[in-house]
């Protein structure tokens, strides 16, 4: 399979007063299709890795390849252009546009890719009947429960066909049982061939993911396979 | 560049905080409202003077006799002196920028009802004139004529009278040309009637006025050689003020004034006194655009104030654009599109509403007569404001964007 990421010892130091080494030689490759999710503690540097594979941020040394693209110092411009056709972002706190509805917020990414207005509309709604929210198109951000509000944001990632989806903390805002819904969502939209990273803290989501990364104290500790879905909160495959 | 959906945009952003949008705009509509008002009002005062000197020939100057203040050459100062023909002769010849000089007998005051028709009579200065006064100071005439040299020549009994000796003198309508009237017990013949116009006048309105020519008036009212004032005008391009001095001089030379006195030589420059107002309202009209445009510049400080505090509530919704693709420019033209339409509004509105007071005053005044404007900007300076209005609320836009351009997204993102 094809890789899609390929980090070569990535660092980055943060300097906002004590220079903060976050990230220590990261070395990582991921495969296209994958569905992989990112583990770690808080301030282990999973938020910084999430930044700088969404092109959000920079990277000190190393080099970052992303469907075979060396991403390094790039303009703001060209940074936004990968972004838009490239990534797909789902955020723990949604990040829909207040004053817009549901289909104007799926089809913003296709605004930037001067899509015309009815067109765009017109694939925004086809989304959100993917996603099961064609009633809801016209309803402001603000009537939607969390759940449907993930699943407008999840529909405008997608829009742009991008080559990966990166969710950060996808979950983090819902209930359970919603919080099941949007991952079903998002493993069907990778069993579509997308490559899905998921930040997550939580174990539960992450054991439904197929590979495992840990991060801890800015180096990866282990990555796991666990393409069996028995990964236990503990850390360690349960013993067959 | 006229892109639907950036419209769309711009409207839905400024219509989020009516008030708030209002309120700034208000503050350009009135800069440039006072800003317009003020140099419309300006030129208006300015054309409303200029009309009152119209008819008078700017580049001459008036010379009449005074006390002498010093003594000189064995003179007691404090003497009365006179012009005489003999001085306008010498200073004809002698001084070289004169295109004309014209004498003038103007009594002091007239006795009463020194002029009659019939049962009509009235009170009115009579004053003794050159045919070519008329091209220092320009009659407009009703009926008739103004004075011509065989006038002069023939010492002729004929008369000029103003609008309000006719009026009192005649009936409404009746052409008195050809009629006589006297006046201070001689009977003169009219041979034309002023309209009066004139707004500038020296020694009493030019409508109450009854010109004679000054070869009869010098010989009638025992004048002998003496002139009362003598008005002179420069050829084009001749200083006034230096062709007055060498007239003075002569005046000195002849009649043993003190070289350096004051007082013996009275004058009146009509081209220092254009200058005078013409400097006026250079300074009313500095000043209006001062304070014309401060307050527009308050006003446009405001926007771009506005502007920031809403860059700033916006931080986060600008970060989500930036992830989804938002180049730097499209997150900056959307800022500076937002404050040029604010303040390319209310500045339009504010011009219109300007010229619209404008033309109210004007017609309420009516100052022109003729239905010309005169309390109005003109062309230029409404395209100038239009220009400046322009300029400004996309240099208002120009922080804010710059300060939207470096939101970088994880930060805005972080923001919850």
């Amino acid at each position: 399979m094809p890789t899609i990421i390929n980090l070569k010892n990535i660092n980055k130091t943060y300097y906002n007063g004590a220079p903060l080494h976050v990230l220590k030689g990261i070395n990582l490759e991921i495969y296209k299709g994958e569905f992989v999710s990112i583990m770690g503690a808080s301030g282990s540097g999973k938020s910084t890795l999430l930044n700088i594979l969404g092109i959000l941020d920079n990277y000190d040394t190393g080099e970052y390849y992303l469907n075979d693209v060396l991403i390094k110092n790039l303009s703001e411009t060209r940074a936004a252009y990968f972004r838009n056709k490239l990534i797909g972002f789902v955020f723990q706190s949604f990040n829909l546009i207040s004053f817009k509805n549901a289909m104007e917020n799926v089809a913003l990414p296709l605004y930037y890719q001067k899509t015309g207005r009815k067109t765009r509309n017109k694939i925004a709604l086809e989304y959100l009947d993917k996603l099961g929210l064609k009633e809801w198109a016209y309803h402001m951000p603000n009537e939607l429960s969390g759940g449907q509000k993930q699943r407008v944001a999840i529909a405008r990632a997608l829009i742009s066909k991008p080559q990966i989806i990166l969710a950060d903390e996808p979950t983090g805002a819902l209930d359970s049982k919603t919080s099941a819904e949007v991952l079903d969502v998002l493993k069907k939209v990778n069993e579509t061939g997308m490559t899905m990273i998921i930040v997550t803290h939580e174990s539960g989501i992450a054991n439904q993911t197929n590979k495992i990364i840990r991060l801890k104290d800015g180096i990866i500790e282990n990555i796991e396979d666990n393409s069996e879905h028995n990964f236990s909160s503990l850390g360690f495959q349960n013993i067959k | 560049m006229f892109d639907l959906d950036r419209w769309h945009e711009i409207f839905i952003t400024i219509s989020r905080n009516k008030l708030r949008s209002f309120l700034t705009a208000f503050g350009v509509f009135w800069g440039i409202f006072m800003l317009v008002v003020l140099t419309g009002g300006g030129r208006g005062l300015e054309n409303l003077i200029s009309g009152q000197l119209e008819g008078i020939a700017s580049n001459s100057c008036f010379i009449w006799n005074g006390r002498t203040s010093e003594a000189y050459k064995g003179f007691r100062k404090g003497r009365w002196w006179s012009i005489n023909n003999r001085d306008i002769e010498i200073i004809k010849s002698n001084v070289k920028g004169i295109a004309e000089i014209s004498s003038i007998i103007m009594p002091w005051s007239p006795t009463t009802d020194n002029a009659v028709r019939g049962e009509k009579k009235g009170t009115f200065s009579v004053q003794g004139n050159f045919a070519n006064y008329n091209k220092i100071y320009h009659h407009t005439m009703k009926f008739g004529r103004y004075l011509n040299d065989m006038d002069l020549q023939e010492h002729r009994k004929v008369c000029m009278i103003g609008s309000r000796v006719y009026e009192t003198l005649f009936n409404h309508g009746e052409d008195p040309t050809g009629l006589d009237i006297r006046v201070d017990g001689i009977y003169y013949k009219v041979i034309g009637v002023g309209d009066g116009s004139e707004n500038i006048t020296f020694n009493g309105d030019t409508r109450e006025l009854i010109t004679i020519p000054f070869t009869t008036m010098q010989t009638l009212y025992n004048y002998g050689e003496n002139i009362d004032v003598f008005c002179a005008m420069a050829k084009p391009n001749i200083d006034v003020s230096e062709m007055q001095e060498q007239m003075e001089t002569i005046l000195k030379t002849n009649h043993s004034i003190a070289p350096h006195d004051k007082q013996a030589i009275n004058s009146f420059n009509v081209e220092t006194m254009f200058k005078q107002i013409g400097y006026l309202f250079l300074g009313v009209n500095i000043l209006a655009w001062i304070v014309g445009f401060g307050t527009l510049f308050a006003g446009i400080i405001g926007v771009s104030n506005i502007m920031m505090v809403t860059v700033r509530e916006r931080t986060q919704e600008i970060g989500i654009r930036r992830a989804l693709g938002a180049k730097p420019s499209s997150i900056m033209t959307q800022i500076m599109s937002e404050s040029f339409v604010i303040t390319a509004i209310a500045g339009f509105l504010g011009i219109s509403f300007a010229v619209l007071i404008l033309q109210i005053v004007d017609l309420g005044l009516d100052v022109s007569g003729n239905g010309t404007s005169v309390f109005q900007i003109s062309f230029f300076t409404s395209v100038v404001a239009a220009l400046i209005i322009v300029i400004l609320g996309t240099l208002a836009g120009l922080g804010p964007a710059f300060r939207a351009m470096k939101i970088k997204p994880i930060e805005a993102l972080s923001e919850e």
